[in-house]
Order: structure tokens, then sequence, then C-alpha cells
């Protein structure tokens, strides 16, 4: 971490972050912190504890000990008020979108916008359409149901859900795990672009390094209860054995060799 | 409405101002984001064009913008344009022209789509046509069903190197029967304390109420010890194949059954529907007996009839054949309710929603033939005078 990285405004801080189920101790007093305007991409090998990271952000994981304040605010204790406002500035895109099946996309996208604003109808459909062409989807896609859709566009619909308020933060759940590489690099650009144009602030869990190349501005390797952040660049350096095998297997260094 | 209030963007509230005249100015400033936009909204439907020839939209004053706030102002200039205006002229702040491109990159300004609605009659109509031959469409596809069941079993008792899967099935006795006693004990009880009481009640009238018994033991074997027993078993066992096949459907199990030559209607299909044709018409002996019982209670508290009396009136009332009667009926009512439920729990799609929809659909679809099949029976019996 940079000197000037700290004087940064943070979004998320996490500070002695402890998760266990049972015995099995998941995250063993971990620090981390996404700073705004920035895509920070979590990785780490299968059980590191990515997705439960997520997931307690969000608050559907209470860790066992620890803090995490979201904009300043302690997710924990707040009052149910303050955490329902703080809850309405990020959104969560889910691993195969999420969507509600009995709706469709466009109602899916309404569901915040009905809940929590006083728009009309017709308004509320000018944005659901709005959303969906942001995400790059067709604008027939409005009237389907997700199980019509294909993986890669339930995706995008369930992007377009979580942007539905504007939201200042965005987490994403692996956005691009189970797609085709090309569908993958078109999501990576599509998450760079709405980033940058609606100066977003991105939480990404991944597998793919690709997408860590192309999207992140920083990386958290998530180790066996331990965890490094830093760039590409200052990460490769790292002794450590997993994350060297990372960056310098096959598959690494032909996407790092790209870049 | 509390939760509307929760969303509050705005530090600076959003303003807009519109200047008649030649020109039509219409001046946004503040904080244009989605906790306004249902305001501004309504302030906009009011703008027209009227006697203006060209219009701007100074945006300059904005301090901030999202997507939501965007779209109101890329509208507008969209609209004004719809009037036979000149094009308006945008001015936004220059850090905002990014998000504007982005915004208005490919958008479509008119014909935003929400659903699919039509006319009601259409949709009653259509909904309709498409139960008729859904239903219809079932009717032909469980007969089928019925019929590769029937060669499968065949097949496997000829068969002898292939084996009937005794542990599966010794799996399925044991869940759809043994663990079925105590709610299906308790339930035919509870019948037969009711239909002793409405009957003992009714027949006290003409001093016949020692005819409660024969009321009791007619009604009880020939009719609700089955139907309580078909029912509880529709309910706790039909439900459970379908979620418990739909299930593997939902995560390839099935799939990957077939990949390996192995038959899905042997190995699934065949233990749960043998073994419903083994418990059934056991389950169905208890519910009788347990009907009886709770019969008995009430008319001992009710009419004060000693047991051997009632035994004895009970002797006069029934004959064996009024037992076999219901039993006969039992494998016919397991064999609706293994086959609908597998069946169903086969035509599950691959999504979870799915698995419920079915389970839902096996139950009533079992519960329906069932007592479809008991109205049947009835007639029939009547007709050879059993």
């Amino acid at each position: 971490m940079t000197k000037g990285a700290a004087e940064r405004d943070v979004v998320v801080r996490i500070r002695g972050l402890i998760n266990a189920f049972g015995d099995t101790v998941v995250h063993d007093h971990l620090d981390l912190d996404l700073y705004r305007g920035e895509i920070l991409g979590v990785v780490g090998a299968s059980g590191t504890g990515k997705s439960v990271l997520l997931r307690t952000i969000v608050g559907l994981t209470t860790p066992r000990a620890g803090t995490i304040e979201v904009f300043g605010q302690e997710i924990a204790h707040a009052s149910a008020r303050a955490r329902l406002a703080t809850q309405l500035r990020w959104g969560v895109l889910f691993q195969d979108g999420a969507l509600f099946s009995a709706q469709t996309v466009a109602q899916n996208i309404q569901v915040p916008l009905r809940r929590y604003t006083s728009m009309s109808q017709h308004l509320m459909d000018e944005i659901a359409a709005l959303k969906i062409n942001l995400v790059g989807l067709p604008p027939d896609t409005a009237g389907k149901f997700p199980a019509e859709l294909s993986g890669g566009m339930r995706k995008r619909a369930g992007l377009a859900r979580a942007l539905a308020l504007d939201p200042e933060l965005l987490f994403l759940d692996e956005p691009t795990a189970g797609l085709d590489p090309i569908s993958a690099t078109h999501f990576d650009e599509l998450i760079r672009g709405l980033q940058k144009s609606l100066g977003l602030t991105v939480f990404l869990v991944t597998h793919d390094i690709d997408t860590l190349r192309a999207t992140c501005d920083r990386i958290a390797v998530l180790l066996d209860k331990s965890i490094r952040s830093g760039t590409i660049a200052s990460l490769i350096k790292d002794p450590n054995p997993w994350i060297q095998e990372y960056f310098s297997g096959v598959r690494g260094r032909a996407a790092l060799a790209e870049g | 409405m509390k939760h509307k209030t929760l969303l509050s963007r705005a530090r600076i509230p959003a303003t807009l101002s519109i200047e008649h005249g030649p020109t039509l100015h219409v001046v946004a400033a503040g904080d244009w984001v989605i906790s306004e936009v249902a305001r501004l909204d309504g302030q906009l439907a009011k703008l027209s064009a009227a006697a203006a020839l060209k219009a701007t939209i100074d945006a300059r004053q904005i301090t901030h913008l999202d997507t939501a706030g965007s779209w109101l102002l890329l509208r507008t200039q969209s609209a004004l344009e719809q009037e036979g205006l000149p094009r308006p002229e945008l001015l936004v702040p220059s850090h905002y022209a990014d998000l504007l491109a982005k915004v208005s990159d490919g958008l479509a300004f008119h014909g935003a789509v929400s659903g699919r609605k039509g006319p009601w009659l259409y949709a009653f109509l259509e909904r309709i046509g498409r139960e008729t031959t859904r239903i219809l469409a079932q009717g032909y596809q469980i007969v089928g069903f019925l019929g590769q069941i029937s060669l499968e079993t065949t097949e496997a008792i000829l068969t002898p190197q292939r084996a009937l899967p005794w542990p599966a099935l010794t799996t399925q006795i044991e869940d759809c029967g043994l663990t079925a006693l105590p709610i299906l004990g308790l339930l035919a009880f509870l019948l037969g304390i009711v239909i002793a009481y409405q009957g003992a009640g009714q027949l006290k009238r003409f001093g016949a109420e020692i005819y409660t018994v024969n009321l009791l033991g007619v009604a009880v074997l020939r009719e609700i010890g089955g139907l309580i027993a078909a029912i509880i078993v529709a309910g706790r066992s039909g439900s459970a194949f379908t979620a418990q096949i739909g299930t593997m459907r939902v995560n390839d199990e099935i799939d990957a059954m077939q990949t390996m030559g192995l038959n899905v209607v042997e190995i699934l299909v065949l233990p749960r529907v043998l073994a419903l044709l083994i418990v059934l018409p056991l389950l169905t002996l208890y519910a009788d007996v347990m009907g009886l019982f709770g019969g008995y209670i009430m008319t001992y508290s009710d009419l004060g009839l000693t047991f051997p009396a009632f035994l004895t009136q009970l002797q006069s009332a029934v004959t064996l054949s009024t037992l076999m009667v219901g039993l006969i009926k039992a494998p016919v009512f397991a064999a609706i309710i293994g086959l609908v439920g597998c069946f169903e729990g086969l035509r599950v799609e691959r999504n979870a929603e799915s698995v419920g929809r079915l389970t839902t659909r096996s139950v009533v679809e079992a519960v329906f033939l069932v007592i479809v099949f008991d109205a049947g029976f009835s007639i029939l019996f009547s007709v050879l005078r059993f």
C-alpha cells in the first residue's frame, strides 16, 4: 500500500475480520480497504473465503469478530434505518444474476424503483429500458423472463438490476464465471466502461486472471487465512508460493503477456 | 411509504426553470439524481415548445448527475426535437459529458416495453387453450409412461440376472410406509370419531343408534380408510418423489445416469412405485383398524356400548368383502400416486422454480385422480352388486 493511497477516500474499511464456521476458520484477522473510484479484484484458491468476504461486507453473513465500515457506517451495529440507507448506496450482482424468476427483466429492475421512489410507471419503464441499454442488452429483453435468457444475458440483466438505484458501490461475485472468453472479455469491458462513466467503486470477486488484468486497479489475494493486496506488478514480486504459481502458471503468463 | 424517504441522494434539491419566448430556455440546477427524478418528471410533463422557434437546455448549474437524471435531460432534448424544433443544445458540466454519452449510446427514446400485455380476453382465451392442450398432452404422456413402467417391471421380473433394486426398495418402503404410521393413525382415528359422532347424532332420533356401528364399519372399511391413506401418501410420498427426482434433474444427475447407460426408470421409478404398491394396502388396513378404534371410543362414550357389543354389531354389519372392497382399491391408488409423482419429477426443467411448481402439481393431480378412480370404483361395485 502506497502512502498516497492511505489518504484516499475509503469506501469499505475492514479491520480484524474473523469468519469461522464451526472449527473452520476462514478469515483470521483480515484487514482490507476499498478506495473510492477503484476496481478491486479479490482472488484466492477455492475455500479461502472470497464469496464469504463479499457476503460478510453486504451483511448476509455475520462475522465472528472484527469491524466492517461501509461509507463510514458500521453495518453490524447500525440501526435498521441507517443500515437500509447504506444498502441503497450499493448494488450486488450475484453469480447467476439472481433475478426474480417470476418477473420479467424490466419488472426485476423496477423492484427497487417501485419500493424506494415515487416514479410513475411510465418513467420506471423508461428507466428500465435505459439500464437494459446501459448493460448492452437488446431492448426486447425488457419483456423476457429470466428463464428465456442465456447465462451471459442473465448476468447483464442482474447487473442492470444492481444499477437500478444508481449505486456508488458495486459488488460483483465472479461476473465472468461460466462465460465463454469472448463474452467474458465483453463483460470486462462493460464493467470498466460503466465504472468510468458512472464513477463507480467496484469490489469484484473472480477467478479469471484476464478479468484482473483488464479491469482491476488493485488486487487482493486471499491466502490461507491472510491477505495481500497491491497492483499486479507489485504482487508478482511477492514470494508467496500460491501467488507465484497463480501469476506464473501457464494461464497466468499468457494473460499477463498480452497486457 | 416511509421507505420512499430513505433514498435521499440529493444534497442540493434539483430545480427546473423554464423561460418561454422565441427561444425556450430550460435551465436545470442542483442534484439531478434518482431520488429527485419522480418530481422532475412531473414538472417536465408540462413542458411544451408552444410558440418557441428554438430551445436550449442549460444544465451547467447541475451539481450532481446520475443515469436517471441524465435520462430526463436526454429525453427532454429528444421530445423538443420531436415537436419540430431544431435539436436543442444540451449543456452540461464537462465532467458529466462521459456519463451522458454512455447513457445515450444506442438508446431508443420511444417505445419502452415493460412486460407482456394484451387485451385481457385474448390472454384469457390463450390460457384456456394452453391449459387444454397441456392436459391432453400430459394424459397421453402419462399413459406412455405407464406402459414403459409395466415393460420395465416385467423385464426385471423375467430376467434373472437383473435383480430388483432391493436396497432402494426397502428404503422406500420405510420412507413411505413406516414413517407415515403416526400421522395416518392419528388422522384415521379422528375420522372414526367424527363419523361415529355424526352417525350417532342422526340415528339417535330414530332410536337406531346401534346402527352407528354399521355406518362406521361400512364407511371406514369401504371408503374412508383407503382414501385417507391414499391422500396422506400422496401428500407425503408423491410430493417427495417429485421433489427428489426433480432435484436430481436440476443437478444434472439424471443426465449423468443416462450417459452411464443406467436406466432411469429402473433405478428411480421402479423402487418407488413398487414400494407404494406394497405399502399402501398395508397402510389402508392400518387406517381401517385405527378408524374403527376411533369409532369405538366414540360409541363407547356417547352410547355406552361395550367392546363385545361393538364387535358383535360390527360382525353383523360387515363381511370380508366389505374389507376387500377397500383393500382392492389400494394398489390402484398406489400406482396412480407413484406414477404421477415420478412422472412429474422427470418433467422438471433445469431450474429450481419448476421443482416447486411440479411438486404442487403432482400432489394435486394424484389426489384428484385418486378420488376420480374411487368414484369409478363405486360405480363399478354397484353395477357388480359387490
